[in-house]
């Protein structure tokens, strides 16, 4: 098993558990045993990460990844040291991003419902063929990225909310855009394309929106 | 191997006598009394607890005690007691304590010398080294100042199983040394009476690694060494020196030096050196290591005399050039260090290679003694709930003084689906492994999480007991509590406690989930193809072909030979042309080898035991089915950019002044004057290794021109002189023979340039000479560049073709470093030769042989197993999408029809497990089995708990 083995919803099953911060490690970049160069992989996979994570209110810096040997005990060691510090001052995931529990777990789990949506995604749309640590910073910091990034995968994760909400209670439109902190034009826009492809219908009796 | 099926191990034996010829020894062994029955001992060393006899620990350099009955050191094999002279009762008739605590009744005083007699076709001898004893020079203080020791005291001092448990420790006042010394080339590289002429060849980098170590113990630790030569021309062995000397505190000084006086008050040791800039100084260490040197085996006249096998002037096995692994006495081999000086990497390659030539001496039975395992039936517990088995283990200290082990155990049995726990001393001794099984069976276990050391090492056999046992093999995890959790949290002892429980948690919550897999069995195709036709390619498809197996040697020129025929003599004598004459010849006149020249590869497929192979040659494209491949393809020579190379046609590359030497060139041999430059091209910036062989080949080359004209004026421009091994003996007659050597440092090259003086056109060559403390100019009518080897321009090719790796100065990159050097980590691939690294001719065929060996241990077989963690597709799941094809670097998806359309399908054979596919698998249908989601998730949900 392989560092690109380490998948997107790996990472967000340890924050929907309450993990402070995941740190992944692996082998040095260029420096594959074997010819997949799958770390490559698990670095676009955090940038991707870091992406979401900002986008749902958590903090990006509770995700890290670093490369080194199996030789290399004393870095490995100064490493971690930095990295308990860096997870202690951040303080307990959601409470110190002022996100309340149960929203944060409704945040992760739209997340993780989009797991599918995002892999396709990315290998149509951001998959990179850079093979530095640098190329890999400046492409996810590009605003090329942040454009794809909010075309493709925005939209998709408020409507993932929306549904998750939906399938607990039918909500409003207002109702909606206040528990997700979107405007209700956005709300409404994501109301009216979900109704048209089935996925919910309005409720005239209670003026709400429910699950289809 | 104390467990293979066809290795008898027989420890505390001597060989007595040995007669007969190859094919049919009859040996003598003496087997000592151990005072202990084997097959009783359970090596739960309560005996040793109990012994009163404290007697310095021999495996411990002496520094700590052990008992009159103990283990031999914590990873024996077999690891059991023996009992030594220093027991009571065999002294004087009393004690005999251990007799009675012992519950296995396994002490047996009874017990007298045997002589047992062996009948063998073959013999190797692999009798090792020993290292040099400093007390036989007084200069060296050893024995007489407390804080000075040997490197091998030193390196037990570093051990966790050492007499501190990995305390850095002085024996005067039990405190951590803050200043230590190494003192380089102690017993070699030394005409003295009673020292060695030879240079060690492993000391150099042993040290740097002392010094690595030290510092990982002690970041304020002040670390210095004194050396001469620095010979680190092993494989990234360049970079491990940099890393050593870059670190702080660190300071490598080249200066002889004395011993002066040991402080009465603190113990400490001053000794005297010399400094270019400050002259002679005096300092204070808290201890100094002298860097001892390797000597040949104790009694190695004894030894010699009972095999019947001559030795060369060192004492070491006389061995020709040509087969390095050949003693004086057919049928015996030699392998290791009783060759000469050597490291790991090539002790494992000439292992290899006398297995691979008591192959060809004894192919004609092969098979005929040798036994299979069998395993009982397996149970078919996946309807059974889980029943888990925790095995905890102490490992000697190395877990239990950290890891509260009791309190482990009672954790486990807290945890879901645990129903037995229990703790033990070695999990991996035999004894342990068999009670594993068999309380498998007795309390009808289905899973076994063994919470021990990395499964890096040990999970094959724990595996196997789980096979002993009747239950799949894949049902084990092994929870890493030892590199993960006690050798990193020494100081923190409650916490590693606790850690190791979250640790074992994860492994108990994993094992629920994981499933049996079945591995499975391909056939072995028993043809070989060999890549590249130089001296390495050749040798390995001789050994092989001589074992009966058809081997195919392709080679990219028009003739056989490779960068060998250009190269005229070694420096100990050897006539390179005449006996590439002959190794042609042997391989063209060989029935089962197939010869291939101007022949390139355009594509390879395949895998272990069944590969398939395209040779284009001027007999059109031929395709070849083979089950082991061998690279072979050699490396190049640095064509220099600098000193006038290419624009002056007085200067050379060593090969080629060793051409005209063999041509007897008119200018060459009447040369006045001729420099050498060394480290052209290499132990820089772009290319940071040695390359090996450059400093002998210099020193071979002066030797001849002396030879051929004792009054030609001859320097040699060097960084280090790496003459490692017997090849020192040259540098030293090189040096009495009136060749200059003159030392430059990286930062100030030497200058040359072309000048006409007196009607004369002479290269000058400008250097600074460090001894003399100035600026010297050389009038040179020759200048010959000690140019690197660098990798084969066609290395990337190959890598890419034979799915193999290149390290990063783009060398074959072998399995592991140490213990697979010869193999890759793709399955039926093999390496030899320079393609690996720089290499002296017998280096390259001691790895050829080598690489023969281990294609044999495939090729001898019928079949050959595949791992059982390999990915594998739901097709019901599974949407034609290809993200996996695209991400698989091994080719190992792809598409197939089936009546719902096209599918995603998985070669096993070729899968490695990276599980990259399933990381882009939009639908999860395809999973890597062992390490499945649902495996893994578990492990993550144990490891973080709840909100």
């Amino acid at each position: 098993m392989c560092t690109g083995r380490v998948d997107l919803s790996f990472v967000l099953r340890a924050f929907s558990k309450g993990a402070d911060g995941v740190f992944i490690i692996g082998c040095r970049l260029n420096e594959c045993n074997y010819i997949t160069h799958g770390n490559f992989h698990a670095l676009s996979m955090v940038h991707l990460c870091k992406k979401l994570m900002e986008h749902i209110g958590l903090n990006p810096a509770r995700l890290m990844i670093e490369f080194m040997s199996g030789g290399e005990g004393i870095l490995f060691a100064e490493v971690m040291d930095d990295i308990g510090k860096k997870v202690n001052e951040l303080g307990p995931l959601g409470k110190a991003e002022g996100i309340d529990e149960k929203a944060l777990r409704a945040k992760l789990e739209a997340v993780t419902q989009l797991v599918p949506y995002i892999r396709l995604v990315e290998r149509e749309r951001l998959r990179i063929p850079f093979k530095s640590e640098d190329e890999f910073d400046t492409f996810f910091t590009s605003d090329e990225f942040n454009r794809l990034f909010n075309e493709l995968i925005v939209d998709k994760l408020a409507i993932s909310q929306i549904m998750l909400l939906l399938r607990e209670r039918p909500l409003s439109t207002v109702k909606i855009s206040e528990i997700l902190g979107l405007t209700p034009s956005e709300v409404s826009r994501h109301m009216n394309s979900s109704s048209r492809q089935g996925l919910v219908r309005y409720d005239e009796s209670r003026k709400c929106f429910a699950l289809a | 191997m104390g467990r293979h099926p066809n290795i008898e191990v027989l420890t505390y034996t001597e060989v007595d006598s040995v007669e007969g010829e190859a094919g049919d020894f009859k040996v003598t062994l003496i087997k000592k009394p151990r005072y202990i029955i084997e097959s009783k001992c359970t090596g739960c060393t309560t005996c040793v607890e109990y012994c009163p006899v404290k007697y310095p620990d021999q495996y411990n350099q002496e520094i700590s005690d052990n008992k009159a009955v103990h283990v031999y050191f914590a990873q024996a094999i077999p690891l059991i007691t023996y009992i030594d002279e220093s027991c009571l009762y065999l002294k004087e008739k009393k004690c005999r304590i251990c007799e009675a605590v012992c519950k296995n009744n396994a002490i047996d005083f009874n017990q007298k010398l045997e002589k047992v007699e062996v009948n063998v076709g073959a013999i190797i001898l692999s009798s090792g080294l020993e290292p040099f004893d400093p007390k036989v020079k007084e200069e060296y203080r050893y024995g007489q100042f407390v804080n000075v020791v040997t490197s091998m005291d030193y390196e037990r001092l570093l051990c966790a199983t050492g007499p501190y448990q990995g305390e850095i420790l002085r024996a005067s006042d039990m405190k951590h040394p803050h200043k230590v010394a190494w003192l380089q080339c102690v017993g070699s590289r030394r005409v003295t009476p009673g020292e060695n002429s030879y240079c060690s060849a492993v000391c150099c980098t042993y040290t740097q690694k002392q010094v690595i170590l030290t510092k990982e113990h002690d970041a304020e630790a002040e670390c210095t060494v004194f050396h001469n030569d620095i010979r680190s021309y092993g494989k990234d062995f360049e970079r491990f020196y940099e890393r050593a000397e870059n670190l702080p505190g660190v300071r490598f000084f080249r200066s002889y030096v004395s011993i002066v006086k040991e402080n009465p008050e603190t113990q400490s040791v001053t000794i005297r050196y010399s400094t270019p800039d400050e002259g002679v100084k005096e300092e204070e260490f808290d201890m100094v290591v002298l860097s001892v040197g390797l000597n040949p085996p104790a009694d190695v006249q004894g030894l010699a005399n009972k095999f019947g096998i001559e030795l060369n002037a060192h004492g070491f096995c006389k061995a020709i050039p040509s087969n390095p692994m050949e003693t004086t006495r057919p049928g015996i081999f030699v392998s290791g260090a009783f060759q000469g000086p050597t490291d790991i990497p090539e002790s494992v390659f000439t292992a290899s290679a006398a297995g691979s030539q008591c192959g060809e001496l004894l192919d004609y039975r092969r098979g005929e003694l040798s036994k299979e395992r069998i395993y009982p039936p397996e149970r078919d517990v996946s309807q059974e709930e889980p029943r888990i088995g925790v095995f905890v283990c102490h490992c000697g200290a190395n877990i239990g003084r950290i890891v509260g082990v009791p309190s482990t155990v009672e954790y486990a049995l807290t945890l879901p689906n645990v129903v037995y726990a229990q703790e033990q001393l070695f999990s991996c001794a035999t004894n342990s492994a068999q009670q594993i099984s068999d309380l498998t069976k007795e309390k009808g276990l289905n899973r076994v999480v063994i919470a021990a050391c990395s499964p890096r090492t040990l999970e094959p056999l724990f595996r196997d007991t789980l096979r002993e046992a009747g239950i799949n093999q894949y049902y084990l995890d092994m929870a890493n509590i030892r590199e993960h959790c006690s050798w990193v949290h020494a100081k923190e002892k409650e916490e590693a406690t606790q850690k190791a429980k979250d640790i074992i948690r994860m492994s108990v919550a994993r094992v629920c989930r994981l499933k049996p897999l079945q591995e499975f069995d391909l056939p072995v195709n028993k043809t070989a193809l060999v890549v590249g036709g130089g001296i390495a390619g050749m040798t390995c498809a001789l050994s092989i072909a001589k074992q009966g197996h058809e081997v195919y040697l392709v080679e990219k020129d028009a003739d056989l030979g490779g960068t060998a025929r250009r190269i005229h003599s070694t420096l100990d004598g050897m006539d390179v042309q005449a006996y590439l004459r002959d190794l042609v010849r042997k391989i063209y006149q060989h029935p089962l080898i197939h010869v291939y020249t101007d022949a390139t590869i355009p594509e390879a497929t395949g895998y272990v035991g069944n590969f398939v192979t395209k040779v284009k040659s001027d007999r059109g494209v031929t395709e070849i089915k083979h089950g082991a491949a061998v690279i072979a393809i050699g490396a190049d020579e640095y064509k220099p950019t600098e000193y006038l190379y290419g624009k002056d046609d007085r200067v050379m590359t060593n090969l080629e002044l060793e051409e005209q030497i063999a041509q007897g060139e008119e200018r060459v041999m009447n040369a006045q004057s001729l420099v050498m430059i060394q480290c052209v091209g290499c132990r820089n910036e772009d290319r940071n290794y040695c390359a090996r062989i450059c400093c002998s080949n210099s020193v071979k080359n002066a030797l001849k021109l002396k030879e051929i004209n004792p009054r030609m004026d001859i320097t040699i421009l060097f960084r280090d002189m790496r003459t490692y091994g017997f090849s020192e003996d040259y540098y030293r007659e090189a040096s009495n023979k009136d060749v200059k050597f003159i030392r430059y440092e990286p930062q100030d090259k030497p200058q040359v340039e072309a000048v006409e003086e007196e009607g004369r056109r002479i290269l000058r060559v400008t250097v600074t000479d460090y001894i003399l403390g100035k600026k010297l100019a050389i009038d040179a009518d020759l200048l010959s560049l000690a140019a690197a080897v660098i990798p084969s321009a066609g290395n990337k090719e190959m890598s890419l073709l034979f799915k193999v790796s290149l390290g990063p100065d783009d060398w074959f990159k072998e399995a592991h470093v140490k213990l697979r050097p010869v193999e890759f980590g793709t399955d039926g691939v093999y390496l030899c030769g320079i393609a690996h690294y720089p290499k002296h001719i017998p280096e390259a065929i001691n790895q050829a042989y080598g690489a023969a060996g281990r294609v044999l241990t495939l090729l001898s077989h019928d079949t050959v197993t595949a791992s059982g963690s390999v990915c594998e597709v739901d097709e019901d799941k599974c949407i034609s999408c290809g993200a996996c094809i695209t991400v698989c670097t091994y080719g190992a998806i792809e598409f197939y029809d089936t009546p719902q359309g096209r599918k995603a399908t998985v070669n096993p054979v070729l899968c490695k497990g990276d599980g990259l596919c399933n990381s882009v698998c939009p639908t999860a249908a395809i999973s890597l089995k062992h390490f499945a989601d649902e495996e893994l998730l578990s492990q993550i949900d144990a490891a973080v708990g709840d909100f």
